[in-house]
């Protein structure tokens, strides 16, 4: 070992500790009894037992699918909200302090009241309804579209937009100061006009940085519970709320079940982790 | 480009008019949704379709403060919990960040790896497994163990922060300070720390806001005997009392904006390790 190896290792010994055990030890322990085996309390057998019953079961199906849907859906919004965001805060302009800040400020909102917000926003009784009758436009709160609780999990996904476009934004607008305006500058003066120097210059660039914070947001939103707990139906529901059903249930044999769900969902995540190491070397290239 | 002809018609479909739309509907969209939790902290009741409430109370607001409710206890639970792991993480992340920014060594990348992993495997996931072992070793229940969970998603975020500061950090200035006789302890006090700073501000922020805004790893780890703000708001938005959840709702917001307020002159988008990596 070299010198700095040495001092590398030292430094690097606590934070490879608690995640070595708390991370990496809670998803073996949860591997484990996804397959069965525990033998404190007498299952010394593994097998992949929960898996067959995970996904022989419509509703696992039904609650993956749920939860891809509102992921990319939600996503995809606010990336483009982002970005749109992110180009036009760069200008300089009057008042940009103050919205910058207000655009900051989401961030620092638990998701847990951004749903409480939501609800109390548009439920059918809630503030847009209200906003609705008084424009007119409804006269009973049942005239009012269902967007909690209903079919297309909206609420869930206006939460999310409402979340994460400040968070792809903000990662935005630091890679568009990064990269700074020189290569517009020289397409503008190669002829470029407005639209081909975005969708030829500034978006190539700024690409692969988007999708990191993308893959961040994705994955947030594949694995939360918190707001469709509050905002999602409970049948059917998403992929983190049936493992969190099943864990709770007063029939523990369900719990391998649960633990199934939980691997299905961090591999679905370690895919993306693979996606976002391959993206942030070609960062590291160029 | 072009200029204009500066009438109010050019200006109406000029790019300053399409910018100040744009900002318009983006502000009222991140604002709107917390006017009604604001509104409704002060209603008595308010009914479709009363655009504002019939009857104004402080019922909700001295409700949060009266000594007999569980929201001060659980405000405490929660700053003693982020407050500990805010600690821990900067105590555990500032040593890594320095290894991860500034040395190179095998297996670098696996370390990379095992830090990031956690930013993205959900907590929910690895939390079902720890659990059990916890239940076994006391931990479950306790402050002490949501402490310890809070650290999965919070030590990636400020070790990667600090290892991007780390990344831009000269260390000369330590050789010469200790050239100059300092022994390693003011080395790192008076040299590497005030040097980093700003960066363990901004790590210390996301490591405050993410513990701070934990509710399900909270709520299985702790077993429903650890109350935070977080899982109070939930019991009162399912009992269906807006008022007193606008009210917690508010109180709940308060410490992050406040301190969003403070750091805000090191959030500088200038910072592309922050930008890099930001907080979800």
């Amino acid at each position: 070992m070299t010198g700095q190896e040495k001092k590398a290792f030292i430094l690097l010994l606590p934070v490879m500790l608690v995640i070595g055990t708390l991370f990496v030890g809670g998803l073996l322990l949860g591997l484990l009894r996804s397959f069965n085996y525990m033998p404190v309390i007498g299952l010394d057998d593994p097998s992949l037992d929960a898996y067959a019953r995970v996904f022989a079961n419509d509703e696992f199906w039904t609650a993956l699918a749920l939860s891809l849907y509102i992921s990319v859906v939600s996503t995809a919004i606010a990336t483009v909200l982002a970005v749109a965001s992110a180009l036009v805060l760069r200008e300089t302009f009057k008042g940009k302090r103050i919205v910058t800040f207000l655009f900051q400020l989401n961030l620092t909102i638990p998701h847990v009241v951004g749903a409480v917000a939501i609800l109390l926003l548009l439920s059918q009784s809630g503030f847009l309804a209200r906003l609705g009758y008084f424009g007119g436009l409804i006269e009973r709160p049942s005239d009012f579209p269902a967007m909690v609780y209903d079919d297309w999990y909206l609420g869930v996904i206006v939460q999310y937009v409402w979340k994460e476009t400040p968070f792809i934004g903000l990662i935005t607008l630091a890679i568009l100061q990064s990269v700074g305006a020189d290569y517009e500058a020289v397409a503008q003066s190669l002829g470029a006009n407005r639209w081909r120097r975005l969708t030829q210059v500034v978006l190539p660039l700024i690409a692969p940085g988007v999708m990191r914070a993308q893959i961040v947001a994705f994955a947030f939103t594949f694995g939360a519970f918190e707001v469709p707990y509050l905002l999602g139906k409970t049948f059917p529901t998403v992929l983190p709320v049936l493992a969190y059903q099943r864990y709770t249930d007063v029939d523990l044999g369900l719990r391998p079940e649960a633990m199934a769900m939980g691997i299905v969902i961090a591999a679905v995540s370690t895919v993306l982790i693979l996606g976002y190491m391959a993206l942030s070397r070609r960062l590291g290239r160029t | 480009m072009r200029e204009r002809p500066n009438t109010i018609f050019a200006f109406l479909g000029g790019p300053q008019f399409r910018r100040w739309v744009f900002l318009s509907a983006l502000m009222i969209f991140l604002v709107l949704p917390l006017l009604p939790l604001a509104i409704w902290s002060g209603a008595f009741n308010w009914f479709f379709p009363s655009l504002l409430p019939s009857v104004w109370s402080t019922r909700a607001w001295a409700y949060v403060f009266s000594p007999t409710a569980a929201i001060l206890p659980a405000l405490w639970n929660s700053a003693v919990i982020a407050g500990g792991t805010v600690a821990i993480s900067l105590l555990i992340g500032i040593p890594a960040g320095r290894a991860i920014g500034l040395y190179d060594f095998r297996g670098k990348r696996l370390v990379e790896f095992l830090v990031l992993a956690p930013t993205i495997v959900p907590p929910l996931a690895v939390v079902l497994g720890i659990h059990v072992v916890f239940i076994r070793l006391g931990l479950a229940d306790t402050m002490a163990g949501v402490i310890l969970v809070h650290l999965i998603p919070v030590t990636p975020y400020v070790t990667m922060i600090l290892a991007g500061v780390f990344a831009n950090y000269d260390p000369e200035y330590e050789e010469q300070a200790r050239t100059l006789g300092a022994g390693p302890l003011t080395t790192i006090w008076r040299v590497m720390l005030p040097s980093i700073f700003p960066g363990v501000v901004v790590a210390g922020l996301f490591a405050f806001l993410i513990s701070w805004s934990q509710y399900v790893v909270t709520l299985l780890i702790g077993g429903g005997q650890v109350q935070t703000l977080p899982l109070l708001l939930y019991a009162f938005v399912r009992s269906g009392d807006f008022a007193i959840s606008g009210a917690i709702a508010i109180v709940f917001i308060g410490p992050g904006v406040l301190m969003l307020i403070l750091t805000a002159r090191y959030l500088t988008g200038r910072n592309q390790s922050i930008g890099g990596l930001g907080g979800a």
